[in-house]
């Protein structure tokens, strides 16, 4: 979680009254278990949308009552999408109380040092008014540059036909089952717009605008960057999210134009009673670039498997990615990238780490287009398995059509080496601090890739888990 | 006084495989001694050092280890490490995404946790250190051994020793795979390390390196057991004879991979 060191919160607790005004955003609103046309149509009313949202949440519905649920992947048979869509409503959230945040992960809060500010915030159970201010901040500099830079619901009433041109058109509602649930019950995210040729100076956090009290389970992300703009945003913490609701279905939806470079990096670090089924995809114009940096480090089941699509010449993608599956987790994650013009190039580094029983699946898929003339493409995946009782699996799906292409793909899988972990403890480690310290090397690439704050964060929930699995 | 570290008829299996790989090993090392330890391939000397440190894949029969008079074979690594004993690997593992310089100081702070030194101090001693061994400060910044040259991991495994201050160095055959400039790099780091506190086990094959390193004793070691020891002179006489004249002395069998 970033923190904004410039800023000081003590300031305005003294004065709490200036923020009296969020306690009396109160939606006093009520869905009924199970999802239908009633629940749909009245959360389209509650938000105030436009015809063409209402309309694409009734056919996203019509799609879902349709669709199967995947034939791979996680077990997610128990889950009970009439009991989650009571919950989808602005103030799911507030309606907890602190108390009712399970121990475990307020001890978290406690051995990360978060501020107790963060933690209710972090909990669910507060709004983040540091946050806000600092959203304000940015949000006036963002306007100079003619970024527009907004909570979705929002972006929607101002900006509706530039909403409507992008709004799940990388992922269409038909794309999969929890595609078209996302579609009829979305709700929160962020729209990012980035004009021609402009560059950012620092990356953009989700975060700034977390005061929003529906965001989380459903968001709907949308950034695009017009040609030869560039970009960073920052999504998510890697502190544990507690949600009372035990889906997410979110949807990520990145517009690369032609020259222009946009970064998004991740950390999902969900409570371990979620299924987390997000679908994030990119589509990269002529010399554009995507990176990617997507850790999924929380959540019970995930299925997360972030997209580029390389439509115009010369395009790029990167993707690092971590994930780490803990006891009773079962983490399907992987990278897709599709190759379809030429010249276009990826790179593609996934590892993961298995500990306490947990499983770690890498199900990747590179797509080299027939028209992909000269691409170049490089795969890794490389898994480390903590100890005897963890799984790990990969299938990286590699499919070339066309003869004029340059591609390269490594995988290791392995055990963490006993030898290694003598020799740290030779220098004075313990062996849960050695087997932290190998685990954190292994996670560096995509730690590189992260701003400091996450980074050090990620080293010190990597560091706890690895304690507490080890005991 | 009492010993820095003694050695009583020590013997040892490799777990799982029962076939017994220390065979009363008999040794006292006294604060401020240099200790050569000799012997060909596979005679089991880098064995010794590892019981000696812990390692987790023999196990102890029979006999005893005291370090400064106390038991230490209930003791884990890294405690044995805290306590002040440190090895020198023969080949140090390569731990990738982990800088050497985070290493040297997670390390420190583990094994001095009452030091209150501080970081840039630390850093301090860090760097002049490298610099004593020839080796660019990028060093620093490189990941735990990993793609370092032969003659870079030996320095590591020195850099390390100077910096973490142990009361006992146990050498594995430090000088092997090292050029004579090398050689005499990492020998004058050595001396320059040591302290009259210091004990020092420095294991090898060859005599060359006890040129810069003066072992106050030599100790022959064939088939997992001491079989001779003397002074610095016994050294010379094995480059010159072999071990094959001591074979013949004490009727032992001696198999030279």
């Amino acid at each position: 979680m970033s923190r904004d060191k410039e800023f000081n919160i003590e300031d305005l607790l003294i004065d709490q009254s200036k923020f009296d005004f969020k306690s009396q955003v109160k939606y006093a609103y009520k869905t009924i278990p199970g999802l239908n046309k009633q629940v749909v149509e009245a959360i389209s009313d509650q938000k105030q949308e436009p015809k063409w949202m209402r309309d694409l949440r009734l056919k996203s519905l019509e799609v879902f009552e349709t669709w199967r649920d995947p034939r791979f992947g996680v077990d997610i048979s128990d889950l009970d999408v009439s009991k989650i869509v009571a919950y989808i409503k602005p103030d799911a959230k507030k309606a907890t109380s602190w108390e009712e945040v399970p121990s475990e992960i307020k001890d978290t809060f406690d051995k990360l040092g978060i501020p107790e500010a963060e933690r209710k915030a972090l909990a669910g159970v507060g709004a983040q008014y540091d946050s806000e201010i600092v959203y304000q901040n940015i949000k006036k500099e963002m306007e100079k540059l003619g970024v527009i830079f907004l909570d979705m619901e929002s972006a929607v009433r101002e900006y509706p036909d530039l909403v409507k041109e992008y709004f799940m058109k990388a992922i269409p509602i038909t794309d999969h089952k929890y595609a078209a649930f996302h579609g009829a019950v979305w709700s929160g995210g962020t729209f990012l717009y980035v004009p021609k040729g402009v560059k950012v100076p620092l990356p953009l956090q989700a975060y700034f605008r977390m005061n929003n009290p529906g965001m989380g389970q459903m968001e709907h992300t949308i950034i695009i960057a017009d040609e030869g703009s560039e970009v960073v945003f920052i999504e998510g913490c890697s502190a544990p999210f507690y949600e009372i609701t035990n889906l997410h279905a979110g949807a990520v939806e990145i517009y690369v134009k032609k020259g222009a470079r946009v970064k998004y990096a991740t950390i999902q670090n969900w409570s371990k009673n979620t299924y987390n089924l997000n679908t994030k995809r990119a589509i990269v114009d002529e010399d554009g670039i995507m990176e990617w940096a997507s850790g999924s480090m929380g959540s019970e089941k995930s299925m997360i498997y972030p997209a580029s699509i390389l439509r115009g010449k010369g395009a790029k993608t990167e993707t690092k990615a971590i994930t780490y599956a803990g006891p009773k987790q079962h983490m399907d994650t992987g990278s897709k990238v599709f190759m379809l013009a030429p010249y276009t190039s990826a790179n593609v580094d996934a590892r993961s780490i298995s500990i306490g029983g947990g499983w770690a699946f890498y199900r990747g898929w590179l797509r080299v287009g027939g028209n992909a003339k000269g691409a170049k493409a490089s795969v890794s995946c490389q898994a480390l398995m903590l100890d005897n009782i963890s799984k790990s699996d990969t299938i990286p799906l590699i499919e070339v059509h066309t003869d004029d292409a340059d591609i390269g793909h490594e995988a290791r899988i392995g055990r963490i080496r006993e030898e290694q972990i003598y020799y740290l403890m030779s220098r004075g480690l313990k062996e849960s601090e050695a087997k932290a310290l190998i685990v954190r090397g292994f996670v560096e690439p995509f730690a590189k890739e992260l701003p400091l704050e996450y980074a050090i964060e990620l080293n010190r929930l990597i560091n706890l888990e690895i304690e507490s699995s080890i005991g | 006084m009492t010993a820095l570290l003694e050695i009583r008829d020590l013997r040892a299996e490799v777990i799982g495989e029962g076939v017994e790989i220390l065979k009363g090993v008999n040794l006292i090392i006294n604060k401020g001694e240099t200790h050569a330890l000799m012997g060909p391939n596979g005679s089991g000397k880098s064995t010794l050092a590892h019981v000696i440190m812990g390692n987790p894949k023999y196990r102890v029969t029979s006999g005893d280890i005291l370090f400064e008079g106390q038991s230490i074979l209930n003791l884990s690594t890294d405690e044995r490490a805290r306590l002040g004993l440190f090895l020198s690997f023969q080949i140090p593992e390569e731990i990738e995404g982990i800088k050497m310089r985070q290493f040297l100081i997670n390390s420190y702070r583990n094994i001095h946790s009452k030091d209150e030194r501080t970081l840039l101090d630390l850093n301090k001693s860090i760097s002049e250190l490298t610099q004593k061994l020839d080796l660019n400060q990028d060093f620093l910044e490189r990941y735990i051994n990993t793609g370092f040259s032969g003659g870079e991991k030996k320095k590591s495994e020195i850099l390390q020793m100077g910096f973490l201050k142990p009361k006992l160095c146990i050498l594995d055959e430090i000088d092997s795979g090292l050029d004579i400039d090398a050689l005499r790099i990492v020998s004058e780091s050595l001396n320059s390390f040591r302290t009259e506190e210091m004990g020092i086990l420095l294991i090898t094959h060859y005599q060359r390196i006890l040129n810069y390193v003066v072992p106050d004793f030599v100790h022959v070691y064939i088939d997992g057991r001491i079989v001779m020891t003397g002074k610095k002179e016994l050294a010379e006489q094995i480059e010159e004879t072999g071990y094959s004249i001591i074979e013949k002395e004490l009727g032992i069998n001696i198999n030279e991979e």
